[in-house]
């Protein structure tokens, strides 16, 4: 048993080593003060952070981003708050194909969304636009939500509604009193995590992309210039802490939700 | 009409109606979109225009032509690289967490196996290029060690660093249904094992792995699906040698202006992976006998 | 006031091909304490969810109060219901959840304050009024179920095995406590359990379903004493068995052959269920006796101990009668001066024939 463990021991060490490599070298290079990005290292500088400030078409991406992702998180967390009630609570004809179809993005290599969608937009005579890229990411986005949707509303015990009802309550008041207060740490990370992948896609943007350009659209184009890179890293940095941070509030409302509804927390994140 | 109206009431239809934006929503960015990729397959680009006589032309060049095939095999061998890389990697980890972590700590346990994940994809697969290239973190350090006098080539611009690179990526995908799988298993069971008189490693093949089998088997369908599709892996670490086939999809869509050659060789890779994965599932079924 | 505050006439319950209630035709009293026993699956919570309008019926109907019930749907029904799992909203305190459907009603901020404070008065919940509901034990919870349904004052309060998910000892408490609310609030109470000793002890009425049907309805003395069937014999209580045939019967007198005890003469209401395709007598095993030394019986039959279950107050004996392959359960006190008997002893069993019953 304990050789066993320290077998263990020192797998999972090497294992954390290669997993965390790139993202603590990306604040390491952000920080480092030559322009070229490898070792050895050569001092302590923020000026590669100064440089985002003065990026004018980073701004416009970075809006571009943030416009795509807001938009993206309501509309997939709507249509996944619908397929989740929808599926956890009302057994239906062909549920689990129906379930099957909506979650297949999911698995899809994003290349072959990409391409379809691009197909689609030519074929019909659409331009291209944010519009298309907002489209590509509520396909992607919608899954992982409803997956997190799934369990905040399996969570809800049903004889609550019928409480409810039985109290006297219309259907409609029913949902916006009880149900909808139990689910929204589920909605919340819903939001969330739509809104950090829709951040962080690149493919379907690089397909979608007419001539507005989306934060990893912009980063993909200046990787070959190596004169910016220590502002990517710096960039890096910076869009690791919103994720972190974001990720960090959206399992926040995870595990209230699951206090609120009194079971057991024993899942683990996502 | 009185038919019709009692199941308007019911359940099923209540149900499908909850669920028809959804539904309607992926129907028509998905399914659509989809079936007109298969018409185009179909079709000849003639320029600016498109011939909409059917021909099956573009799938002979994609299944013929030495090039499309090379890059399929490739695509195909780097993928399962990556996917058993990838579940022998992660099992030990999930099962580290399962077994090994105190209750209390599992989630903070799988919190932080996804903290990396979170980094900027393109800069997490850029910084892969830092570590592996000829100046780069490994070659650096070995080298300021005095271990090698030369740089190591061949980890950079070649498929280990294509594989290497994606299994990073795919891990925590693999890991967490291995993990939920191995959770599942009642550690009576085990004891029932050994109490049965089996030893350690005998209880781990004839109990715990086949009871975590679920898991493995998604592991492996979530990493090897969407793998066979990267496009930024091979282009900034893997070097000529390492292109996959999405970076051909993609210069036909785009630069070649050939768009149904591109989706004729899409839909052919979709439908390698698809049988890969069915005949994975298949010998699965017959073969390895799972929690019913 | 003499009407049936529910009455159930030829109800029908179908999911798909199953059928969970059949022909179910029942009335129960205004402030009785009403219970449905029955197996599980044996279709009473379908059809105390049917009364509270949570099932649509398949066939038949349902009245409260005089009122019919079709097409009203359970939020506007005079019926409230504590749930099986309490169904306390997690996210509100006590007072909150108990005020829940008084603000549904839209009344008056001060009217809903006092009823709450009443309300928490009633089931002993005094300074637990913003505690939070996750916060509370199973017999809290309990009691905020029934003070939240309560305090609506419903013709008719439904309870869905209300103490199933408590221990022992809280459930036994829980009973006699439901029996003085339902005394001091005078709503009629109508109960589904699965524990017959709850049903006994609680129930003004009980009627015994199995497998969708009524069997039985009756006091808890009647359905114990005189069961009228065979099947609710065996489910309430313990009950011998032994086969028998009737052989005549004139008047008031009917003659039966009965196994190991021989031939007998039975009166006509010790057929509880008509004497029409009886072919069994049943017996109490507290009815039967193992006579010590020189005590006598009316009757007597000579049989082996085979089996003794001692319990401290009580011993349970199987003995095996003559010409009966089946052992048979006698139970006795233990009073000051009887020994237990061990295994193989031999024993005079003394009974009586105004203790048998006569089922099919």
């Amino acid at each position: 048993m304990m050789r066993k463990g320290r077998f263990f021991k020192w797998f999972i060490g090497f294992f954390l080593v290669f997993l965390y490599a790139p993202a603590v070298l990306l604040p390491v290079f952000a920080f480092n003060a030559s322009s070229i990005v490898s070792f050895p290292l050569s001092g302590f500088t923020i000026e590669w952070f100064l440089v985002l400030f003065d990026t004018e078409t980073l701004h416009v991406a970075a809006r571009n981003s943030l416009l795509i992702a807001v938009i993206t998180s309501v509309f997939s967390t709507l249509l996944a708050v619908l397929a989740a009630r929808a599926s956890t609570r009302f057994s239906f004809f062909g549920r689990r194909s129906i379930m099957g179809f909506v979650m297949l993005p999911m698995v899809l290599p994003e290349i072959i969304i990409g391409v379809s969608l691009l197909v689609v937009i030519i074929q019909m005579g659409f331009e291209l636009s944010l519009w298309s890229i907002i489209m590509g990411h509520i396909l992607i986005c919608t899954p992982f939500c409803i997956a997190i949707l799934s369990s905040a509303f399996m969570n809800l015990d049903k004889s609550l509604e019928e409480a409810s009802f039985d109290l006297g309550q219309t259907r409609w008041n029913t949902f916006w009193l009880v149900i909808f207060p139990l689910v929204m740490p589920g909605i919340v990370a819903s939001l969330l995590i739509a809104f950090t992948i829709s951040l962080d896609e690149f493919i379907i943007a690089f397909f979608l992309a007419g001539t507005e350009p989306t934060l990893p659209v912009y980063i993909w184009g200046q990787l070959r210039f190596p004169a910016k890179l220590p502002s990517l890293m710096a960039l890096g940095t910076v869009l690791l802490i919103i994720s972190i941070g974001l990720l960090l509030i959206a399992d926040y409302f995870r595990r209230r939700g699951i206090r609120k509804t009194g079971i057991e927390n024993t899942g683990g994140f996502l | 009409m009185v038919e019709f109206q009692k199941w308007r009431k019911s359940e099923s239809a209540q149900g499908l109606f909850l669920i028809s934006p959804t539904l309607g929503f992926a129907l028509l960015l998905l399914a659509v979109p989809l079936i007109m990729v298969v018409a185009l397959s179909f079709w000849t680009q003639d320029y600016l225009t498109l011939d909409r006589t059917f021909t099956t032309a573009n799938y002979q060049a994609a299944w013929t032509e030495p090039m499309y095939q090379y890059l399929m095999a490739r695509s195909l061998k780097i993928s399962i690289f990556v996917t058993a890389s990838t579940v022998f990697l992660a099992y030990p980890v999930a099962y580290f967490i399962s077994f090994y972590v105190a209750p209390k700590r599992k989630a903070m346990w799988i919190f932080l196996i996804t903290i990396p994940f979170w980094t900027s994809y393109l800069m997490r697969i850029f910084l892969w290029k830092v570590i592996l290239g000829y100046n780069g973190v490994i070659n650096g350090s070995l080298t300021g060690l005095g271990i090698i006098n030369e740089p190591l080539s061949f980890i950079l611009y070649n498929q280990n660093a294509v594989v290497l690179t994606l299994a990073h990526a795919w891990i925590p995908f693999a890991i967490l249904p291995i993990f939920v799988a191995l959770e599942r298993v009642d550690r009576s069971l085990i004891e029932a094992a050994e109490d049965l008189g089996d030893s350690a490693l005998r209880r781990f093949f004839r109990v715990t792995l086949p009871l975590s089998m679920p898991g493995v088997i998604a592991a492996t369908i979530i990493v090897f699906i969407p793998t066979i599709g990267d496009y930024v892996t091979p282009r900034l670490v893997g070097g000529p040698n390492g292109l996959m086939i999405s970076n051909m999809i993609e210069l036909q869509f785009k630069k070649a202006n050939n768009a149904p050659l591109g989706s004729a060789l899409a839909i052919s890779a979709m439908g390698i992976v698809t049988f890969f994965a069915l005949a994975f599932l298949w010998l699965n079924r017959k073969y390895v006998r799972g929690p019913s | 006031m003499t009407h049936p505050i529910i009455r159930l006439s030829g109800l029908d319950k179908f999911y798909g091909e199953f059928q969970a209630l059949s022909q179910i035709n029942l009335d129960i009293e205004t402030g009785e304490f009403f219970s449905l026993l029955g197996p599980s699956g044996c279709g009473k919570t379908t059809l105390l969810r049917a009364i509270a309008g949570f099932e649509t019926l398949s066939s038949g109907s349902l009245h409260i109060d005089g009122n019919s019930m079709e097409g009203v749907p359970a939020n506007i029904r005079p019926t409230n219901m504590v749930f099986q799992s309490y169904a306390i909203f997690p996210h509100m305190s006590v007072a909150e959840n108990i005020a829940y459907g008084l603000k549904a009603r839209k009344l008056p901020k001060a009217e809903i304050n006092a009823s709450v404070a009443e309300a928490i008065n009633m089931v002993g919940l005094e300074g637990f009024d913003d505690r939070a509901s996750h916060a509370l034990s199973g017999g809290q919870r309990q009691r905020v179920a029934l003070a939240r349904a309560l305090v609506l004052k419903p013709r008719v309060l439904l309870l869905d095995e209300p103490l199933s998910a408590l221990d022992k000892k809280l459930r036994e408490q829980m009973q006699s406590e439901l029996r003085r609310l339902q005394r001091a609030v005078g709503i009629t109470f109508v109960l589904v359990t699965h524990d017959q000793e709850e049903a006994l002890t609680m129930s003004d009425r009980i009627a015994v379903m199995f497998d969708g049907k009524i069997e039985q309805v009756a006091s808890p003395q009647i359905l114990y004493g005189k069961p009228s069937t065979r099947k609710v014999a065996s489910f309430i209580g313990l009950m011998n068995f032994l086969d028998a045939k009737v052989l005549a019967s004139s008047g008031k007198n009917v003659e039966v052959e009965v196994q190991s005890l021989g031939k007998l003469t039975l009166t006509l209401d010790q057929a509880t269920g008509g004497l029409d395709g009886c072919n069994s007598v049943g017996v109490r095993p507290e009815m039967l006796t193992i006579l010590m030394g020189s005590q006598t019986s009316e009757r007597e039959v000579e049989a082996e101990v085979t089996e003794v279950s001692y319990y401290g107050d009580m011993t349970y004996y199987d003995v095996k009668l003559p010409s009966k392959q089946d052992p048979i359960t006698v139970t006795m006190r233990n009073t000051a001066g009887r020994e237990v008997l061990e295994v193989g002893a031999k024993a005079r069993i003394g009974w009586s024939t105004s203790s048998l019953l006569l089922l099919k």
